[in-house]
């Protein structure tokens, strides 16, 4: 038993209200810089929907995540060492920028400096590409966002396998969700596997995946690798970036900045205990619907003795025991059993998980559609079809995501029971594995979500690693070569390049680049 | 022979080399970041599928080629029984291939490079350079296809693989080997050593990486970083 920890997270996309504040808070700390101005380490899609790049989800068309071979070994769908290294020259899997968006401004220079002229002058789109200027934008980072355009092209999605879905272009009968996502820091991260460098390595300490901008090369096959589509090509440094699970926080015991910033409180972090012996035979089962369970079969019981005992054997702090003890995440996807991976189908072993939407059921309560037996209403009478949800989070198979949602409806019956009609009612949880005690807790953590319930994160023990007094004056986070600040000062082996047009707030050390 | 000669083909080879060399280590050591293969891919496909897999294809065939049949030993061919003409025409016809390949490719990627707004728009001096050097070193090589063909004698051939042989062994007197060659030649020479010298200042070093990217072969599939 090899035991290591991992900061997870956990999404309650029941509470998600779309508003995107995780994917602009991102992108002004991490990517408002040039070459990543179409790269979004969080984004909110809605759905149904293709979304960003466009059909991400659709792996016959992007060759992501892992297949099983029929001798049982996994490997990168896009193919073996020998496939990926022949093709470093021209990757026949990787997304065009187009697929994401063209970047654009506007040029606004223009309101202000425009003659008098009969009409009022406009800002017109400017590419950030070509520094020209674009006749129309075509796309964009959420151009779908509340199901916006048509439902012939949104219906593309491939989570609407296996559905009926021509129904769903009725409006009666319409649905949506909204689903914020980020790199997801896999157990068996395909980038990782796809990287000829080398340059991208699971952490050990937290499970946090990053790319080594020093060792990458820019051969892209991480890129396609990835089925989520999580890394990004800097096109104007040549290097892959992708989410950094804000590391720099994270190790100060912080949540991210996505997660710091949720306006409906909807996301959690807290420590996972892991055997990384079980990985590769959890990530190699024969049915696809047998991989969420063999996910959770990786992790272990931070209270049962013996692995408490093993884990100090092999260096895991007791603040981090401590804090695996009193994971949310921990809680939600082993007790409650409420979360789910993104995509358990891909093999990556996602550690990013997500509490599926009851609100439209919610509804269907409202309106009297209670079921005979169950205490949500029967399948066909939810707004958003189960099929759909266990397409996304559990590879089709559809009994843990209907157990997850009757496991939040009968926390909403237990404490409608408790706050208004002052009765504790244990028979409302009829139907359900939990406990009054372990619901009172859920309830606790999923609706009040208090800041200290959400985030658990015991920080990093440097000082074990490093003599801090070393890092007395010495440079703060930097791209690259040390502490150099990775401007665009020329040296003999070229300066930095920039985009053609400033895209982002002109900085002085810019205006030379920007050849004014 | 006059002093330039004696520069070009006696000095020259070992400043070329020098600098080659300890660039790329200092640019390794020092400037790791702009360490790349500086794709395009992402802004513009275009004819980047064909036009890359077959210069690269082609430049690989003509580097091996070129490391083959000028270090190895003329001893070692006589010994094997191969005669220099025989050597010489096996040389002509592999490298034109190779060359007609890669000359095929340069063209595509320069087309590429040159047709599109967003290529262009974020296309560096150094990126132009490598590409027009390339081309003009392969087209001097693929004339000297002609050359030879004058004389299928393999005297000339030899007279390329001493001076190869005598540079790399430190031997004073490579340059009088290739005195009497054909100007050609000695374009294409000249071209070829000076790609060495702008080597380490370009994108060409990701050459190091591509053939150090062999490892991958046996790697692992997972990479886990300890903390320290």
């Amino acid at each position: 038993m090899k035991i290591r920890a991992q900061i997870g997270m956990v999404l309650n996309l029941d509470k998600c209200i779309g508003c995107h504040t995780c994917s602009v808070t991102c992108k002004n700390v991490w990517t408002s810089r040039d070459g990543v101005e179409y790269a979004w380490f969080n984004n909110v899609e809605t759905k149904p929907g293709i979304g960003y790049p466009k059909d991400w989800e659709n792996q016959d068309k992007w060759q992501g995540g892992w297949v099983r071979k029929p001798n049982g070994k996994l490997e990168p769908r896009q193919g073996g060492r020998l496939k990926i290294l022949a093709n470093v020259f021209a990757n026949p899997n990787l997304p065009a920028i187009d697929e994401y968006y063209e970047p654009f401004t506007y040029d606004y220079e223009h309101l202000q400096n425009a003659p008098e002229m009969i009409t009022p002058p406009t800002a017109r789109p400017v590419s950030v590409l070509t520094g020209k200027k674009m006749d129309k934008i075509e796309w964009g980072p959420n151009w779908e966002d509340d199901l916006g355009g048509e439902f012939s092209k949104r219906s593309k999605d491939a989570l609407f396998e296996g559905i009926q879905k021509e129904m769903y272009s009725a409006f009666e009968n319409t649905f949506m969700m909204y689903l914020p996502r980020l790199c997801e820091h896999c157990l068996n991260p395909a980038c990782v596997a796809s990287c000829p460098s080398g340059s991208i390595y699971k952490r050990e300490d937290d499970g946090i995946v990053l790319i080594d901008q020093d060792k990458c090369r820019g051969w892209r096959m991480c890129v396609s690798g990835c089925p989520y589509k999580k890394i990004y090509y800097n096109w104007t440094t040549g290097k892959a970036e992708k989410c950094i699970f804000c590391y720099p926080r994270i190790e100060a015991g912080q949540p991210t900045v996505c997660s710091e910033t949720c306006v409906g409180r909807i996301r959690y972090l807290g420590v996972l205990l892991y055997d990384a012996d079980k990985i590769e035979a959890a990530a190699s089962v024969e049915d696809p619907k047998s991989l969420y369970e063999a996910q959770l079969g990786v992790f272990l019981d931070p209270n049962a003795p013996e692995v408490i005992a093993e884990a100090k054997k092999q260096g895991i702090a007791d603040s981090w025991l401590l804090a695996a003890q009193n994971s949310p995440v921990y809680k939600m996807a082993m007790e409650w059993k409420v979360a789910f991976p993104l995509h358990p189908e891909y093999r990556t072993l996602p550690m990013v998980w997500y509490i599926p939407p009851l609100s439209p059921i919610q509804s269907a309560l409202e309106n009297g559609l209670i079921g005979e037996n169950g205490i949500i209403p029967d399948v066909k009478d939810l707004r958003i079809p189960i099929q759909y949800l266990a397409n996304l989070l559990t590879a089709g198979k559809e009994e843990p995501v209907v157990k997850a949602l009757e496991t939040m409806v009968a926390m909403r019956r237990y404490m409608r029971k408790k706050s208004v009609e002052k009765v504790i009612d244990e028979s409302t949880l009829k139907g359900t594995h939990l406990k009054a005690a372990q619901v009172e807790e859920m309830y606790q953590v999923m609706a009040i979500a208090n800041y200290e319930d959400r985030f658990v994160i015991p920080s990093s023990h440097k000082e074990m690693v490093e003599n801090t007094f070393d890092d007395k004056a010495s440079c703060g986070f930097t791209f690259g070569n040390g502490c150099s600040s990775g401007t665009s000062e020329p040296s003999l082996f070229g300066k930095k390049k920039a985009s053609p047009i400033v895209f982002h707030d002109m900085r002085r050390d810019r205006k030379a680049n920007a050849g004014e | 022979m006059d002093y330039l000669h004696q520069f070009i083909f006696g000095i020259y080879p070992y400043i070329a080399l020098a600098i080659f060399l300890l660039g790329s280590l200092m640019r390794f050591e020092r400037e790791q970041y702009s360490w790349k293969s500086e794709s395009s891919q992402l802004l513009h496909r275009g004819s980047l599928r064909l036009g890359n897999i077959l210069f690269h294809l082609g430049i690989i065939g003509l580097f091996f080629g070129h490391a083959v049949g000028l270090l190895t030993p003329v001893a070692v061919w006589d010994a094997l029984g191969v005669t220099h003409s025989f050597k010489q025409v096996f040389a002509m016809t592999a490298g034109g291939i190779m060359g007609t390949l890669c000359l095929i490719g340069v063209l595509l990627l320069l087309h590429r490079r040159f047709s599109n707004d967003r290529l262009t728009a974020n296309t560096t001096w150094r990126d132009k350079l490598v590409l027009l050097w390339i081309l003009a070193t392969l087209l001097l090589g693929l004339s000297t296809i002609a050359v030879s063909a004058g004389h299928l004698d393999g005297h000339e051939m030899v007279l390329l693989m001493s001076w190869a042989q005598h540079i790399i062994t430190f031997r004073g007197d490579a340059a009088t080997f290739v005195a009497g060659v054909s100007p050609m030649f000695k374009a294409h020479l000249f071209m070829g050593m000076t790609l060495f010298v702008i080597f380490p200042f370009t994108r060409l070093v990701h050459v190091w990486s591509g053939f150090g990217a062999v490892t991958y072969l046996g790697r692992t599939w997972q990479l886990v970083r300890p903390r320290h």
